[in-house]
């Protein structure tokens, strides 16, 4: 037990250099510079790390209050003193993504070899290239195997990969709300993102650091298509109906009449501010590209290489990341006789309920890690 | 010693005797497991790998918070996933007569367990026979309380319908358990057993 418990935690991050990395598409970048936040202790077996890996548009604030900003991380409530990932007795480790830009190199980081960003000169990255990466900075954090990798979304796919890639260096997987692989159907939401950018004049093929006018109004409808999935009608009737925003009758424009437009232009702006076009790019492509069962004969057999126990939740609402994709990683993991927990936590906020469901999601993750750490304690114990 | 313990823990008779029958280290399997209970102090006490399975999500929150691999999902359908043998023990406590088809459901913890552990409330029991004598409606006794129209009852079996299946089934039945209340019933259990228990296997 810290005595600072009830203190919020400060969130600081801080950069790791990585020499080189080979990438899936056969180029290596080198170097390579890693953006991520730690919180909570490492102890002196260094077996109580987690890293948790974020979703699309995440970055290393996973938890805390940024110190210029005043925000909280984008998993406060999961992560800290007490809650499901618990800062009193793990040590948290959470990392922007490769092809982000947030502080890891990615397309809008400079190129060594001309001095001016890569942009479309990026190479195509995969989800596995973003957990080689990760395991570059546990090696460099001197950490031989984690507890627990876990992540929502395009985070659980990094867990669900870490499982596979790296068996022997992970105790638990905590998949939430994610998938083995995009459905057509993911995989056509992000080809609308990306043609919004893509047909954005300010794109100019990717060269818009040059014109210093970026795609905003593509990335911004991008964002806008983007929010309505990880809604619910349930959701969005219950957040706006259809309300007016500061009116009472139509406006027989195409301003905004709407309370549900306003706030879409709003996230889509806000958007802009903080994300790179470029990255939306790369980063929404790795994610389709990514099928942990590929060149496997069944999910199953691919899955068969982890050596992890799992904790898979989904969300009753989440129709973007519908509760049978996780179960198919689940039902993969049972036919090997795996050591899985499942939960379908009910919830109406759809695919952002593992960013605002935490009450029930910080239990169950809480009693998880409990367990795992008991066996993992267990099991070196009988072996010394 | 030990059965006098878990009762003392789970005030179930039926958890009591599932602790004496499984050996220590072995791979368990329950079925309808609720919040894990039984599953939790087995891996305390017996260092059992648990898993189960339970259709209720809010139970299965709290088994997995208790720190019990426990999958949400229909035990009828759910099975089918696992391979043969993957676990020593599969247990179906108090649900048997609540599935679908039953057979179906043995016949799968057969493949999928070394040996099955199921339990089940006797419609053979006096007290059952007498309801439905006198009363000449489907009777209501304390182990079957309820109405006709909202029993999640499916299916009514007396001891003597089990042991019949087994033998039709050819399955081995290494231990059969009678109880009335807490006690072990030996005299005419068809008529006196409320709860069967039993420990089979193919």
């Amino acid at each position: 037990m810290s005595a600072t418990a009830s203190s919020p935690l400060i969130a600081e991050t801080k950069s790791a250099r990585v020499d080189s990395l080979a990438l899936d598409c056969g180029v290596t970048l080198a170097p390579v510079e890693v953006a991520y936040q730690t919180y909570g202790t490492l102890n002196a077996e260094r077996s109580n790390a987690i890293l948790i890996t974020h979703a699309f548009s995440g970055d290393s604030h996973a938890a805390g209050i940024d110190p210029e900003s005043g925000k909280p991380g984008w998993w406060d409530d999961m992560i800290g003193p007490g809650k499901g990932f618990d800062t009193d007795r793990f040590f948290v480790i959470c990392s922007n993504v490769l092809g982000g830009c947030r502080g890891t190199t990615g397309p809008s980081s400079l190129d060594p070899a001309t001095g001016s960003p890569f942009a479309t000169g990026f190479p195509g990255i995969t989800i596995g290239d973003m957990v080689r990466l990760q395991a570059k900075l546990i090696d460099h954090l001197g950490i031989q195997k984690l507890l627990a990798v876990a992540g929502g979304s395009m985070g659980g796919m990094q867990a669900l990969e870490w499982s596979v890639a790296y068996p022997d260096r992970v105790v638990a997987v905590l998949p939430i709300a994610s998938t083995a692989r995009h459905s057509a159907m993911q995989i056509a939401f992000n080809e609308v993102g990306r043609q919004a950018v893509l047909s954005d004049p300010d794109w100019n093929n990717g060269n818009y650091h040059a014109t210093g006018k970026p795609p905003s109004r593509g990335l911004a409808v991008a964002r806008m298509v983007g929010h309505i999935t990880y809604m619910s009608d349930a959701s969005m009737r219950e957040k706006f109906g259809r309300r007016f925003r500061d009116k009472e009758t139509p406006s027989f424009h195409f301003g905004v009449d709407f309370e549900v437009e306003s706030y879409l232009r709003y996230r889509g702006l806000q958007f802009v501010d903080r994300f790179d076009a470029n990255s939306y790019l790369y980063i929404t492509k790795a994610m389709d590209y990514f099928d942990v069962g590929a060149g496997f004969p069944s999910l199953g057999a691919s899955l068969a290489r982890a050596q992890a126990r799992f904790l898979v939740i989904s969300f009753t609402s989440d129709w973007l990341y519908p509760s049978y994709q996780s179960l198919e990683i689940v039902n993969a993991l049972r036919s090997g006789n795996r050591d899985v927990a499942y939960c379908e936590l009910p919830s109406t906020y759809g695919h952002d309920a593992f960013l605002v469901e935490v009450a029930e999601q910080g239990e169950i993750v809480r009693g998880f890690l409990t367990q795992t750490h008991k066996l993992l304690s267990r099991k070196s114990g009988s072996r010394s | 010693m030990a059965g006098a313990l878990v009762h003392s823990v789970l005030g179930r008779r039926d958890y009591a005797i599932i602790g004496e029958i499984v050996e220590p280290g072995s791979r368990v399997l329950d079925l309808g497991c609720g919040e894990a209970e039984l599953l939790a102090w087995l891996a305390e006490h017996k260092d059992i790998q648990a898993r189960g399975i339970e259709q209720n999500g809010g139970k299965v929150m709290k088994a997995i918070a208790r720190g019990v691999s426990v999958y949400q999902g229909d035990l009828e359908t759910s099975l089918h996933d696992y391979p043969d043998r993957a676990f020593d023990y599969v247990i179906l406590s108090q649900t048997l007569q609540q599935t679908l088809r039953p057979l179906v459901v043995l016949n799968e913890m057969l493949r999928v367990g070394r040996c099955a552990i199921v339990a089940f409330p006797n419609f053979g029991h006096w007290r059952v026979r007498l309801s439905h004598l006198w009363s000449g409606r489907s009777p209501q006794t304390p182990l079957f309380p309820y109405e006709w129209y909202d029993s999640p009852n499916l299916h009514f079996l007396t001891i003597q319908d089990f042991e019949q299946l087994c033998e039709r089934q050819r399955w081995t039945v290494e231990k059969r358990i009678f109880l009335s209340g807490q006690r072990d019933v030996t005299f005419r259990p068809n008529l006196t057993a409320q709860v069967a228990m039993y420990l089979f296997r193919q």
